[in-house]
């Protein structure tokens, strides 16, 4: 456990010492819902209802570019392969470094998410339930971007091929994700839709760091 | 030209792994799977267009469904095909699996993009629309995705044999979509027709309607099976001349 947890503190102060790359990527989380109502137009109902998913969607993309960091660095560094000698295996590293990268990343995105409700016309209810989904989905979709920054790790240019790897799996998450905020077709739908979204987060958390330590092995040797 | 230095003659194993002899023996496939693919889409084509009655529903239009579903079918076989290769690569380092993977990869993209395309001329005159986002459609999208995302991989990579486990790994993560497409159809009641081959109690089709489907379905894969041959074949040959030109810019200047 203190291995996972010195793993941890240190990607936390890792993140904290690199700050403006945190302040741009929630710049750009913002930027990204603020732009849409002038490529929609100003109608306040259309934007109040396509608000959930256009937050989603910002916040997919904030995730996916920030994903480089997670693994670039130690890679280039030799950290990764300092890692192999851990007292602890590498999955378990990778699994703290995707819990720091939630706390110092993916929380300031939702804290940021009201900004998205009044720019949007989102009403208190749709924002908490926004939020609900987006905090439950987050883990999912970072677990699955790691697999992606794994994957591509040992690329000079991986620029965006890691997020179109993403891309075609983060669809049902999304799908789910937004079925637990819309209004739904079906009464209790929008519970089933949390609790599957809930049971893709889990198992896609616990598959992650074995497929990625596995990637990270393969781009190591 | 053949370079057997052994000293025993090769297990069968052996003459499947081996690249130099899989082009050998691969060569005495072409031309019978050409000739029978040939035969299959000549008697499929017939039975299709011609000796095959009208849906009492959607009229001629059914005839696309010879084109439509054979291609879907082989869109997942390919992606099958590959997650067995992917599967050769990590676990077993076979020499071949990886060439297999990536040959099969852009014929599965060809088969899926042909199986939208059909699908969208089939569903206009029959539903009305050109496109649904119902759960086989959204689920056979994101296949041409991951097809055309791991073909993007492929070439991302200078190192092939380090490419090749990579993307034996997010092959294998993808394969996942497949029984979701498979079943999108039982999970979600919504455009696309239901399963009508592959249910319990066989088939619910007349046989009228089944024999040119079965027959086109395996014209499509002998010609599946055809190009993924000649893929692999190429393959071989394009890394003999790319270690070739190595060799030869490592010697002193000509």
């Amino acid at each position: 456990m203190t291995g996972f947890l010195a793993v941890l503190r240190r990607e936390v102060q890792l993140a904290r010492v690199g700050g403006g790359d945190l302040m741009t990527l929630l710049l750009f989380f913002v930027l990204v819902g603020a732009l849409m109502p002038f490529a929609i137009g100003p109608d306040k109902a259309l934007l109040s209802r396509i608000a959930p998913g256009v937050v989603w969607v910002s916040a997919l993309l904030a995730l996916l570019l920030g994903l480089d960091r997670l693994f670039r660095s130690d890679f280039e560094d030799g950290s990764l392969r300092a890692f192999h000698n851990a007292t602890i295996s590498l999955e378990a590293i990778v699994l703290a470094k995707l819990v720091a990268f939630w706390l110092t990343v993916i929380l300031p995105l939702l804290i940021a998410v009201p900004v998205h409700a009044l720019l949007l016309g989102m009403n208190g209810d749709i924002l908490l339930r926004t939020l609900v989904s987006l905090g439950i989905g987050t883990p999912g979709l970072l677990a699955l971007g790691a697999i992606g920054a794994a994957v591509t790790v040992s690329l000079r240019h991986g620029g965006l091929i890691g997020p179109v790897l993403i891309l075609p799996l983060a669809v049902p998450v999304l799908i789910f994700g937004i079925g637990a905020v819309s209004p739904p077709p079906a009464p209790g739908a929008d519970r089933v839709a949390l609790l599957f979204l809930s049971a893709l987060s889990l198992v896609l958390v616990a598959i992650a760091p074995f497929v990625a330590g596995l990637a990270l092995r393969l781009s190591e040797d | 030209m053949a370079n057997t230095e052994t000293a025993r003659p090769l297990r069968w194993h052996e003459r499947l792994a081996h690249p130099g002899q899989f082009l050998a023996w691969s060569r005495h496939l072409l031309w019978p799977l050409a000739l029978l693919g040939a035969l299959l889409f000549a008697w499929g084509l017939w039975l299709s267009l011609f000796a095959s009655p009208d849906d009492y529903q959607m009229g001629a239009t059914v005839r696309i469904m010879y084109i439509h579903v054979p291609n879907a079918w082989l869109s997942q076989l390919t992606y099958g095909v590959m997650a067995v290769s992917a599967i050769g690569t990590l676990v077993w380092r076979h020499p071949m699996a990886d060439v297999s993977m990536k040959a099969a990869a852009p014929l599965g993209a060809v088969f899926t993009v042909l199986a939208l395309f059909t699908g969208a001329l089939w569903g206009r005159p029959t539903w009305g629309t050109f496109w649904e986002w119902d759960g086989r459609m959204t689920s056979t999208l994101v296949l041409l995705f991951i097809y055309l995302g791991l073909i993007a991989l492929w070439q991302a990579f200078d190192d092939k044999l380090r490419a090749a486990r990579l993307v034996a790994v997010v092959t294998l993560v993808g394969a996942i979509n497949i029984p979701v497409i498979k079943f999108s159809v039982d999970w979600w009641n919504t455009l696309h027709q239901p399963a009508s081959v592959f249910v319990e109690g066989g088939p619910r089709m007349p046989m009228s309607i089944l024999m040119p489907l079965l027959v086109m379905t395996g014209a499509f894969t002998v010609l599946f099976l055809l190009l993924h041959t000649v893929s692999m074949r190429t393959e071989v040959m394009a890394r003999k001349l790319s270690a070739l030109e190595r060799r030869r810019a490592l010697e002193p200047g000509k």
